[in-house]
This record gives C-alpha cells, sequence and structure tokens, in this order.
C-alpha cells in the first residue's frame, strides 16, 4: 500500500486515470442534470421545488464525505507523518468547504419558499454551520505557519476533533425538532424515496464525487509543486546564483537569510 | 419552454440554487488550474536556473569531499 503513496507513483496513476474521472464526471452530469431538472416527477407536496434536493442533498453528503475524508488524512499524517496525507488534506479542504456552502446557500433557496423562512438555528442548519466553519478554521490554520510541518500538525489535530460534529449532523433530525424533514436515503430499513427520484440524486451525487476526485489530483499537483519550489528556495544553490547575479532582491533576502545557517 | 422555466413559480429559487452551484464549482476548478498553471511555470523557471548553476556546485562539492 505504502508503495502507491509515493508523489511519484501518485503522479503516474493518476496522470494515467485523470481523462476517464472527466469523461466519467461529465457524462454522470450531463444525466444527472437531464434527471434532475426534466425526468423526474414533480413531489405531491413540495412541487417543483423538490428539484432543489438533487443539488442540495448531494452536497450535503460531500460536505460530510470530504470531512471523514481530511480528518482521516489528518490522523494519518500525524500517526505516520506521511507527506502525501497531510497534501491530500490540504486539497480536500476547500472542495469540502465549497460543498458545505452550497448545501446551506440550497437549503435556504428551498426554505424560504417551503418552511417560509431562509434560515432556523435549529441543530441540523446549525451543526452543518459549524462543519463550514471547521473548513474554514482548517484552512486558516495550516495556511498560518511558515513551517508547513507545524501548520499541518495543528491543523490534522483541529480536524479530527471536529469529527465529533459529523454524527451529530447526521443524527440532528433525529434527535431534535426541527423543521428539516428526516433523513430519506440512508436509512436502517431502506430508502423511502421514490426510485425516480433516487435515480437522479444518487447520479448527482456520484458527479459531485467524481467533482471531488479530480480537484483533489489536481490541488495535490499544486501542493507538491510549491512543496518543490519551496525546497529548491531554501536550498544553499539559491545563495550562489544570488551571489552570482545579485539581481533578485528575494533571492538576495534568501541569501542573507541562510548565510548563517551556512557557516 | 417558458413553462420549464417558470418551475411552477418556483423557477427563481430552483434556476438560483443550480446557477450558484455550477457557479462556485467552476470558480473552484479554475483557480485551482491557474494556481498548479503559474505553480509549474514558477517551478520550471527554478530547474532551469538551477541547472545552469549545477556543473561549478558540483565541482565545488567535489573539492570540498576530496580536501
Amino acid at each position: 500500500m505504502h508503495r502507491f503513496a509515493k508523489p511519484s507513483v501518485f503522479l503516474k496513476l493518476t496522470g494515467a486515470m485523470m481523462p476517464w474521472m472527466v469523461a466519467l464526471t461529465v457524462i454522470l452530469t450531463v444525466v444527472g442534470l437531464y434527471l434532475a431538472l426534466i425526468g423526474s416527477p414533480v413531489d405531491y407536496q413540495q412541487g417543483n421545488t423538490v428539484r432543489i434536493m438533487y443539488i442540495h442533498v448531494p452536497a450535503a453528503w460531500m460536505g460530510l464525505f470530504c470531512y471523514v475524508g481530511m480528518a482521516l488524512c489528518g490522523a494519518m499524517s500525524l500517526i505516520w507523518k506521511h507527506p502525501l496525507a497531510d497534501i491530500c488534506a490540504r486539497a480536500t479542504a476547500p472542495v469540502g468547504a465549497t460543498f458545505t456552502a452550497l448545501t446551506l446557500i440550497t437549503g435556504s433557496l428551498w426554505g424560504e419558499p417551503m418552511w417560509g423562512t431562509w434560515w432556523v438555528w435549529d441543530a441540523r442548519l446549525t451543526s452543518m454551520l459549524i462543519l463550514l466553519f471547521l473548513y474554514l478554521g482548517y484552512i486558516a490554520l495550516v495556511n498560518a505557519f511558515d513551517d508547513p510541518e507545524r501548520g499541518s500538525k495543528a491543523g490534522s489535530a483541529l480536524a479530527l476533533v471536529g469529527v465529533v460534529n459529523v454524527p451529530i449532523v447526521k443524527f440532528s433530525v433525529d434527535w431534535w425538532n426541527t423543521l428539516h424533514q428526516p433523513a430519506s436515503v440512508a436509512r436502517m430499513d431502506g430508502p423511502s424515496i421514490d426510485p425516480s427520484m433516487l435515480a437522479p440524486l444518487l447520479i448527482m451525487a456520484f458527479a459531485f464525487t467524481g467533482y471531488y476526485f479530480i480537484i483533489l489530483v489536481l490541488r495535490v499537483r499544486l501542493e507538491l509543486n510549491q512543496r518543490r519550489i519551496r525546497a529548491l528556495q531554501l536550498s544553499g544553490l539559491f545563495d550562489e546564483r544570488a551571489a552570482a547575479n545579485g539581481d533578485d532582491d528575494a533571492l538576495a533576502y534568501d541569501q542573507g537569510h541562510n548565510a548563517g545557517a551556512g557557516k | 419552454m417558458s413553462e420549464f422555466f417558470s418551475m411552477g413559480g418556483y423557477g427563481s429559487y430552483i434556476w438560483a440554487s443550480y446557477g450558484i452551484a455550477a457557479l462556485a464549482m467552476i470558480v473552484l476548478l479554475i483557480a485551482t488550474l491557474r494556481g498548479l498553471r503559474q505553480s509549474k511555470t514558477e517551478l520550471d523557471q527554478l530547474e532551469t536556473v538551477l541547472k545552469a548553476r549545477r556543473p561549478r556546485r558540483a565541482r565545488t562539492t567535489d573539492q570540498s569531499q576530496t580536501s
């Protein structure tokens, strides 16, 4: 398993998979959107607003899924100090934050016509807002340190502590009174939703998952590039170049910065 | 067609939901791709500079090792 966790192997594998992932995600999105907007019936109670569900619910699932993934990567980075685990956690955070924000926004747009209010401070909505703040806190924290290793330690600890919020989000509709409707797909006795609505819901969820993996791969590459840039800039090679050319302020600063360490 | 867009009177809520979702996901994708391209350019520049410097460095480290 560790063989696949080497950055070079990761780049090779994901490079080969990328075109297929993009094609699959595009197909799922087109089919999902068709079924969600045209090919599915209106709800007998909620009319056409039920179509908001095909964005809202998959986005909420992804918000939770990404958080669990981020926390697992954080745990792996704390326990095994594997750099790729930390990079995956950092790459996941903005996607999870985006999906969580979309859940809240589309939820508001669904709540206003159906409940008569954009927002209520009940357990489901509040715990989802806390999930968004956990993502934003993680992103702020990991970028707050000059030393990426210290940033990843602090961020991973925050991500792990925040995991307690995940079951609270999931079971909030059962534990407390709320305007929010209870679960209709992930139930012990099987989905209670009609197949004509379950199909677009699941297809959109797979499309969002595909989108997540595409962004994950791209952001891992971005992070690997940035780490390599940092490593090159910090290496003593740069002092020589700055001394030879003496043309770049940033490099001159680097040189001054590392001069003490070189001696 | 206009019936489809009005969505039984809820068109504004539904299209706003789909529009914001599409916008957010496209913005994140573009920001990621742009960051990736910038980091690639920066990395290529650094590596060409270092490659040009490498022969001299190799010599100096060799000397320090032999002496």
